[in-house]
């Protein structure tokens, strides 16, 4: 199969959409050292994409190229139909890209409902006097916001720690608050930097759900990185495997599965 | 007991968003405001004004306005003297080149001013954090409290080099200068803190607050989760400014009267509004306001003690009262790290479920 250029059906039925995001020919260097070299792949409205590749084959940092946190030396970024110019973080996720991180970067001074209020700056746009004032402009925009927030909260089933300061939650509670305030800014395309780091089965199960509902309730675009690859296989259409910078394979998790280069990535193989 | 969130439903995001979501809180609070307002006006006296109630309420500003730079934005500064007095000099200008308008705007104008000032001073915070940060915000105190020296235009060329605050009334109300009543002093500076104190408390509940709390719990998280972290820090600065100048301007005119910068205004009162916020609680309006009653009190307290109950010498009493305030400041942070709001907080926690242990 290659259906890469335009729309396609998935395995368990879902209705694909066109090119979202369109990594170019990406290479990144720092100083001699090449993270990434030569790498393309797209992402598709609606689906759920993984990079997967062994220890320090470059897939954070593919996700720091796309959230705009490094620049790469060579390459574009498209990303819904136009190539993006450098950018700032910051205005990467104002143009509608959220993400996670493989070590949770909550603000741990505050709470849960904060943090994912925090998740819908990129929505608020009253200044500064409105908001001194508040009473208002301001204070309308808050309460929608915190109805899509509260909409959020119920979704991922934290709406007994809205309060609590997250310095107080368990690890794989972070997670699902870090998960929350990725998708309180509504985002084009959620990037997950392995949402399941460190995390037993039980655990592990609730992600996965969470990732394929809110695929499913919201039909947002998902890129993702993980290591445990049952998971990787189970939740994503279509797989990229990275290894020392460059790409090895690209496909279906069956394709994936049966590519000889990436098996001798995994399992090694003999020099000889 | 009454300290209950018990029966005390939010049905709307408005009620659970508000200031004082508890009941007994919300009327404590009223009675706070009636008191302050309606009943100590009217029995205060020049001793209560000068050697209490006005210093506090203006170092109150003040470390109000370094709490949002510091407590909820993380930027340490070290210029808070020379802040407040480029709102002292700023009022001073007005003052003498405007005599026509009320003294109220000209504080306001100032605190614009030193907005801007601070600002601009704010932009290294971009590039350096932390120590380096606190190092450059020292060159703002130690530089401007030169130019106010070196520059006679600052002072009207007064051959003291000091500034005093003419006498200036509003609704037939002497404000400032020597013929000034206790409680119009009180007064005009109760109404700023309220003023402070409420603008402060939306802007840190709404988007802009969090823009700045996120910055200063994960810098990095927060740029990629959308905000602008130039945005942020800078209006952060300006509104930190814009606090610390009204406080500045009402110091010189309404408090001191007179001023010479490097006395008034030096790096001992940058330390001082530090020392406030931080025993008082970093990110908390109610700690800024415990830190200012608590370094304002603390010396009034221990000199009564000292010289009024047990007679000692006043010499020794003085002394006696460094080593006792800095005594107690260091074995407070050793306790409660997070201040006086902390003791504040856990107090609450515990009166929610009085008499009962669980």
């Amino acid at each position: 199969m290659n259906a890469m250029a335009g729309n396609y059906v998935t395995a368990d039925g879902r209705q694909i959409g066109g090119v979202v995001m369109e990594m170019k020919n990406i290479t990144l260097r720092f100083g001699g050292v090449v993270a990434i070299k030569d790498i393309s792949f797209d992402i598709h409205e609606g689906e759920i994409r993984a990079i997967i590749g062994p220890n320090g084959a470059g897939k954070s940092s593919m996700l720091n190229v796309i959230s705009g946190f490094y620049h790469p030396q060579e390459g574009e970024v498209w990303f819904r139909g136009s190539k993006r110019p450098p950018m700032k973080p910051y205005e990467v996720a104002q143009q509608g890209v959220a993400r996670t991180f493989q070590n949770i970067a909550l603000f741990e001074g505050m709470s849960v409902l904060d943090n994912v209020m925090t998740g819908r700056l990129t929505h608020m746009k009253s200044g500064l006097f409105s908001q001194a004032v508040w009473k208002g402009k301001a204070e309308a925009e808050e309460i929608e916001n915190r109805r899509k927030v509260e909409e959020i909260i119920d979704f991922l089933e934290i709406q007994n720690i809205r309060k609590t300061p997250v310095g107080r939650l368990p690890y794989g509670l972070k997670k699902r608050v870090e998960l929350a305030r990725a998708l309180a800014a509504e985002p084009k395309l959620l990037l997950l930097d392995e949402p399941m780091a460190g995390m037993n089965v039980e655990e592990k199960e609730d992600m996965s759900r969470f990732i394929l509902d809110v695929n499913d309730e919201f039909g947002t675009t998902i890129a993702l990185i993980e290591h445990d690859m049952g998971v990787v296989m189970d939740l994503s259409d279509r797989v990229v495997v990275m290894d020392y910078g460059k790409k090895i394979g690209d496909g279906t998790p069956d394709e994936v599965r049966n590519n000889q280069e990436v098996i001798d990535a995994y399992l090694g193989v003999a020099h000889d | 007991m009454f300290y209950r969130e018990a029966g005390d439903f939010s049905t709307t995001y408005a009620e659970d968003s508000q200031t004082f979501p508890i009941k007994f809180d919300r009327y404590r609070y009223y009675l706070v405001l009636v008191v302050a307002f309606g009943i100590i006006p009217f029995l205060i006296n020049d001793y209560w004004a000068n050697a209490v109630f006005v210093p506090f309420l203006i170092y109150a500003i003040a470390a109000i306005g370094l709490n949002i730079l510091t407590g909820y934005c993380g930027q340490v500064s070290l210029g808070t003297g020379a802040f407040m007095a480029v709102g002292a000099y700023a009022c001073y200008k007005l003052m003498t080149g405007f005599p026509d308008i009320p003294i109220a705007i000209h504080i306001l104008i100032s605190g614009g001013i030193t907005a801007a000032v601070v600002t601009l001073f704010g932009l290294p915070s971009l590039r350096i954090k932390g120590f380096y940060l606190a190092v450059a915000t020292l060159a703002a105190q130690f530089f401007l409290v030169w130019l106010f020296n070196k520059v006679p235009w600052f002072y009207n060329y007064s051959a003291s080099g000091q500034i005093s605050a003419p006498e200036r009334s509003m609704f037939g109300i002497i404000f400032t200068g020597p013929n000034t009543e206790a409680w119009a002093k009180y007064l005009i500076c109760l109404v700023f803190v309220t003023f402070a104190a409420i603008v402060a408390r939306n802007l840190t509940r709404g988007s802009v607050g969090r823009s700045w709390m996120a910055i200063r719990d994960m810098d990095i998280a927060a740029e990629i989760i959308g905000v602008n972290p130039l945005k942020a820090k800078l209006t952060a600065f300006a509104v930190s400014g814009f606090f610390v100048g009204i406080a500045g301007a009402l110091f010189f005119s309404v408090y001191l009267g007179a001023a010479e910068v490097g006395e008034s205004f030096g790096i001992d009162k940058s330390f001082l509004v530090l020392f406030m916020i931080i025993i008082g609680g970093l990110g908390s309006i109610f700690g800024s306001f415990a830190g200012a009653a608590f370094m304002v009190l603390l010396p009034v307290f221990l000199k009564n003690v000292f010289v009024g109950w047990l007679g000692w010498p006043t010499d020794l009493a003085a002394h006696l009262q460094f080593i006792v305030s800095g005594g107690l400041i260091v074995v407070f942070l050793i306790m409660e790290p997070h201040g006086l709001a902390q003791l504040w907080r856990l107090a609450k926690e515990k009166l929610r479920i009085w008499p009962f242990p669980h």
